[in-house]
């Protein structure tokens, strides 16, 4: 029972890690309709930087000046590269995001070369916050959890309760005469595309620690994050925090627990057959959960594409 | 103009000419590993190992044979065994007689049957294979042939070595297995639960896991399987970053006990692990650097670290390699007669750069050698990993480990 407990609080920090990254890139396809695939670069980026900082000035000036660094660069990025490629239409925007990745990816291995970086959580934070019957809860965690749902509430009260972000959902839905009441509508979408970009910067500086600052830590995470976006539905906030969480807990749940794939195919009426290891079947009766843990989130959103096109809290189709 | 064109590229001619001349006294290693993509970290720490080796082992000496240099020549083999072929292809026409390789079993799988094959069709153009780190039990067994040589102790005699230095730890009495979804991890797995069976009876094997390789990006789940299982010790084979997450994960939740490993070092995975790794990562491997055992173990380290400062004597056996070929091929009085230079490494007993002794066994071209446990520390540390303080030092020592154990190998002999 109590692991239950200690896998709730497991899944919640991975979900939570996962909401910053595609917090951040829902908010910029629903502005710009641009599926962004350097998204997960950006997040590399936050980690490699916060590592260099950390290295003259400690982790916590890390927090502070690597993700805004981050989003200037991915407001650049928009100003300077996006839109000039805006007017050929989407498929060219979603060339230059690939190549975006390629390329953050190369860099990345030229400045700091392909070892794993040794970027460590703050000494502050190295110890055990609380046990639950013996299971240690690192105290990071705790201020993972925290940061997360910081961010998330002030973000939510940015786009609903204050002018910016009220402009910025008019935006959203009728550019043009946001345009014409005198708003200066490129500028609004730079300014989403960098703060969707130092999310994921903070999303870096907080995980490089705990999931290790490598160069192909934005590869690892690349794909789920899009997963992410379409189950909870394509440029809904709400959508991406359920989403994320939901994978966050389903994933830790797989790979918690030693669920066989044959004790639920016999109990499902299904007899093994006589000799599993020489059997055309043998992959599909040996498999256990913790195997497949990391393509349940996979399966789930083509259940999602095929009974509810348009995700779980999303206004169109993916 | 016409005119500078011609002397310019008369002189060119002249030094392609003298320097072909100058190349001709080398004896060439060809060196195939991953020199881009993932890997390539891992393969430029060898490659810089084999040129260091080289030279100061072989060259600075005067070479073999009365004058005749070594020359490492790399070859990108992008850790595919496809490319590996074409570039095996490539090394032998320009004449190259030694082939040094290690990263991936799967490359050396493909290499050594290769080369077989080459040396069966080409009787006057023999190659040498001289396997570095492949550890794969099957290239000393089922898929031995004389060409190949292994100088690294095989995953099934690292395994026994290990179950040893656990046999005599009574404080062990529950073991977790958990390695990469792939042939190595299942071959680790199945080494390990048959030699804790024979050793150890009493030894309970809590768990017996494998995880998507390089796909996991948080253990923690699987760390409190390991820490509810109540395990005192945990077995893997893991590598690069699924090594790092992977412990990094167990520790951070609590887990205390030892956490054995095989590759559990260098390449910035020492000072990624750090602090926190001290105490419980232990890596079972030959070669000893700390404490050095002996002045000029030492002054080889040192020499070393001021060539290549980024780098690390990760791979204490290049050193081996290296020696053992110029012994061969002195003793052989020629660097051509590959079938010589085989004879005369097979049954080599060699004094370790790096302590103790090496023994090329003759039935199967396995180098049986002193295979340590180390442990992940700062303390006592004379030559540190990845410039972070912390190093690998001996614990425990088996010696002449695996020298009884058994082979399927059938070798035929030219």
């Amino acid at each position: 029972m109590e692991l239950v407990l200690v896998n709730l609080i497991d899944g919640l920090v991975t979900g939570l890690l996962l909401f910053m990254l595609s917090a951040g890139l829902t908010l910029i396809f629903s502005m710009m309709g641009v599926l962004n695939f350097a998204h997960a670069s950006f997040y590399m980026l936050g980690a490699y930087f916060a590592y260099q900082i950390s290295v003259y000035m400690g982790f916590w000036m890390g927090l502070l000046i690597a993700p805004p660094l981050v989003g200037v660069l991915g407001a650049l990025v928009e100003r300077y590269g996006l839109r000039k490629v805006h007017q050929y239409g989407h498929v060219p925007e979603l060339i230059f995001t690939f190549g975006l990745a390629l390329l953050i990816e190369e860099v990345v291995q030229f400045v700091w070369g392909r070892d794993t970086m040794p970027y460590d959580i703050p000494e502050i934070l190295r110890f055990t916050a609380f046990s639950i019957s013996g299971y240690a809860i690192p105290a990071y965690k705790i201020f993972m959890i925290f940061t997360s749902v910081a961010i998330f509430v002030v973000l939510l009260w940015v786009l609903t309760r204050t002018r910016v972000g009220m402009i910025i959902q008019a935006a959203l839905s009728h550019p043009q005469t946001v345009e014409a009441l005198g708003h200066n509508v490129p500028l609004v979408f730079m300014g989403v595309f960098g703060v969707g970009t130092a999310l994921a910067g903070v999303a870096g500086v907080i995980a490089g620690p705990v999931l290790s600052t490598f160069p192909g830590m934005a590869v690892v995470l690349g794909s789920i994050v899009f997963v992410t976006i379409v189950i909870g539905g394509l440029g809904s906030l709400w959508g991406a925090l359920v989403a994320s969480l939901l994978i966050g807990w389903l994933t830790t749940f797989a790979k918690a627990y030693n669920i066989r794939a044959a004790d639920i195919l016999t109990s499902l009426g299904l007899t093994p057959p006589a000799n599993v290891e020489e059997s055309i079947w043998r992959d599909i009766w040996t498999v256990t959960s913790p195997q497949i843990a990391d393509i349940l989130p996979y399966i789930l959103m083509v259940l999602i594409l095929v009974f509810r096109p348009h995700g779980l809290f999303g206004k169109r189709d993916a | 103009m016409r005119r500078t064109t011609r002397i310019g590229l008369g002189a060119a001619l002249a030094l392609s000419i003298s320097a072909a001349a100058a190349f001709a006294d080398t004896i060439k290693i060809a060196f195939i590993d991953p020199l881009s993509g993932p890997f390539a970290a891992t393969g430029e720490q060898g490659l810089a190992q084999y040129r260091f080796a080289a030279e100061e082992l072989v060259n600075r000496k005067g070479g073999v044979l009365g004058g005749k240099m070594f020359e490492i020549v790399p070859f990108d083999n992008k850790i595919s065994p496809k490319e590996s072929l074409i570039q095996l292809q490539v090394a032998i026409d320009q004449g190259i007689r030694f082939i040094a390789q290690g990263n991936s079993s799967g490359v050396a799988n493909a290499l050594t049957d290769a080369i077989n094959k080459h040396n069966r069709r080409n009787p006057d153009n023999r190659v040498l294979f001289l396997n570095y780190s492949a550890v794969d039990p099957a290239l000393t067994n089922d898929k031995c042939n004389f060409w190949h040589f292994r100088f690294d102790a095989n995953a099934d005699i690292k395994m026994d070595a290990l179950t040893d230095i656990i046999q005599q730890d009574e404080s062990i009495k529950k073991v977790y297995i958990i390695g990469q979804d792939y042939s190595f991890g299942k071959a680790v797995a199945a080494a390990a639960v048959r030699f804790l069976n024979e050793k150890r009876p009493d030894i309970e094997i809590v768990g017996n896991e494998l995880h998507p390789i390089g796909k996991v990006k948080d253990f923690t789940p699987y760390a409190r399987k390991i820490v509810a299982s109540g395990a005192d010790a945990v077995i893997t084979g893991n590598w690069g970053s699924d090594m790092l997450n992977l412990g990094r994960a167990i520790l951070d939740n609590g887990f205390t006990g030892p956490i054995y490993t095989y590759y559990a070092a260098a390449d910035g995975i020492t000072a990624a692990f750090g602090e926190a790794g001290d105490g419980s990562l232990k890596l079972v491997g030959e070669g000893q650097l700390n404490p050095p055992v002996s002045a000029r173990a030492d002054a080889y380290v040192t020499a070393f670290k001021k060539k290549y400062p980024n780098k690390d004597i990760g791979q204490p056996r290049i050193a081996n390699v290296i020696e053992m070929l110029a012994r061969a091929i002195e003793k052989a009085g020629s660097d051509t007669d590959i079938v010589a230079i085989a004879k005369a490494l097979e049954g080599m007993e060699h004094d370790a750069l790096f302590g103790g002794k090496v023994y090329m066994r003759p039935q199967d071209h396995q180098a049986i050698q002193d295979v340590h446990v180390l442990a992940h520390t700062n303390d006592g540390i004379t030559h540190d990993f990845d410039n972070s303080g912390y190093g690998l030092k001996v614990e425990k020592t088996v010696r002449m480990a695996g020298m009884d154990s058994p082979t399927t190998c059938r070798m035929k002999r030219p």
